[in-house]
């Protein structure tokens, strides 16, 4: 056992990545296990701020756009589920752990968006922190997470520019626009910083998760670099960060920002957010909506492998037409 | 729900190429499921899925036996020759 702990660390020293058939101790598993459920639960519940837009979306470029981005997010979910099931978790177990609270989703999905300018505020601040986060994650020491990431930051960024291009035209608009752009990021801006999690004093699952690689950064030198980021842009839409404190530091080169208020952040995170109930209540009912999608599925599954077997359906389906259908793959 | 193993090409002429698994009921399910998951941006023009149980993998402790004779032959590599400089085109 020593010897296999030996070679796991050594490995994961060597910048090598660890797959689903290594040995890894348990506790590499479980961190595991609850960040990229985590992760993917937050996709998943991610879609309903903005999915509740796409009726409403002001034009049908919009909407198409919309469409896209929410369809995205559900694909995240699923690159980041089938992740996780790498490490011996079913999806009806990550599904149920998030249904009866023991796995989270980010704090930030349970705050409403309460007008048009919310999609573009969500795409802007949600989905730049998000890759501020989610690019050290390409590296993650454990593969199927990592190879997730990648793939995921590709996409992430159509998702960030096309929040920023609905600020740009609020902010380009008339003055109700400019207010309805100015009202969005007055209310997005703390909650997208608590998105980054409590200070590293107060983060009970860092330093493990740093000799693992599973983590590379503070989460205070994240949010750092997302305020770096987002700062000027906020200058280029014309609008004013709500943070009288938020100034300058030339000694530094970062901007200082205000306190921000973890109690709210404990708040939101212990199930008691504005949405929080709305939004598990809405993924239940959706679950269970789509059971008997998923269970004519699997019964027309059974009865297509059952009859495959009898001498009727070799004859429907003769060799001839599986040739066909390969002919066309290649 | 058998887990799938997706290989996606990009264009003719290429190999398909893995680019990750997904769950689904049978292999109809699996290639629908691979469009929407693995294909949104013009990344392919051809999907395959098979069953990840129906493929056979080398192990882990079996790699020495299979891949450790291919490191003492470096001779099967064209760098492995030197040439006078003023040889080119070889």
């Amino acid at each position: 056992m020593a010897a296999a702990s030996d070679e796991f660390q050594a490995r994961i020293d060597r910048e090598e990545r660890i797959e689903p058939q290594d040995w890894m101790p348990e506790g590499y598993r479980r961190t595991l296990v609850r960040q990229i459920s985590q992760h993917a639960h937050s996709e998943v519940i991610g879609m309903q701020p903005e999915g509740g837009w796409i009726s409403r979306a002001p034009s049908l470029e919009r909407k198409v756009i919309l469409l896209a981005k929410v369809q995205d997010e559900g694909g995240h979910g699923l690159y980041l589920y089938g992740a996780a099931e790498t490490l011996g978790v079913s999806r009806d177990e990550l599904i149920d752990a998030m249904h009866t609270g023991k796995a989270k989703y980010s704090s930030i999905f349970n705050y409403p968006a309460l007008t048009w300018a919310d999609v573009g505020a969500i795409g802007w601040l949600v989905d730049s922190a998000a890759i501020v986060n989610q690019v050290p994650l390409q590296r993650c020491s454990y593969g199927p997470y990592a190879r997730a990431m990648m793939r995921i930051c590709k996409e992430e960024s159509f998702h960030q520019r096309q929040g920023y291009d609905i600020m740009l035209a609020l902010a380009r608009g008339s003055a109700a626009q400019r207010e309805m752009a100015q009202d969005a990021l007055n209310r997005w801006w703390w909650p997208t910083l608590m998105m980054f999690g409590p200070s590293d004093a107060d983060s009970i699952h860092s330093s493990q998760s740093f000799a693992w690689k599973i983590k590379r950064y503070g989460n205070d030198e994240l949010r750092q670099k997302f305020i770096d980021q987002a700062v000027p842009q906020a200058e280029v839409l014309g609008l004013k960060i709500p943070d009288d404190d938020l100034q300058w530091d030339a000694a530094t080169g970062h901007y200082r920002i205000g306190a921000i208020d973890w109690d709210e952040f404990q708040q939101v995170v212990s199930g008691n957010g504005p949405c929080s109930r709305q939004r598990l209540a809405h993924h239940r009912q959706v679950q269970e909506d789509g059971a008997w999608v998923r269970e004519a599925v699997a019964v027309h599954a059974a009865k297509h492998r059952a009859g495959s077997d009898g001498p009727k359906a070799a004859a429907r389906n003769s060799d001839t037409a599986q040739e066909g259908r390969a002919d066309a793959a290649v | 729900m058998p887990l799938f193993e997706v290989f996606v090409r990009s264009r003719r002429g290429l190999d398909h190429q893995h680019v990750g698994s997904l769950r689904a009921d049978d292999a109809e399910m699996a290639l629908q499921y691979a469009r929407e998951i693995y294909t949104r941006r013009r990344e392919g023009i051809s999907i395959w899925v098979v069953r990840s149980a129906d493929i056979t993998a080398s192990q882990e402790e079996d790699a020495p036996a299979f891949f450790e004779p291919a490191a003492d032959k470096p001779y099967r590599d064209a760098t492995y020759y030197e040439l006078p400089k003023e040889v080119k085109n070889l």
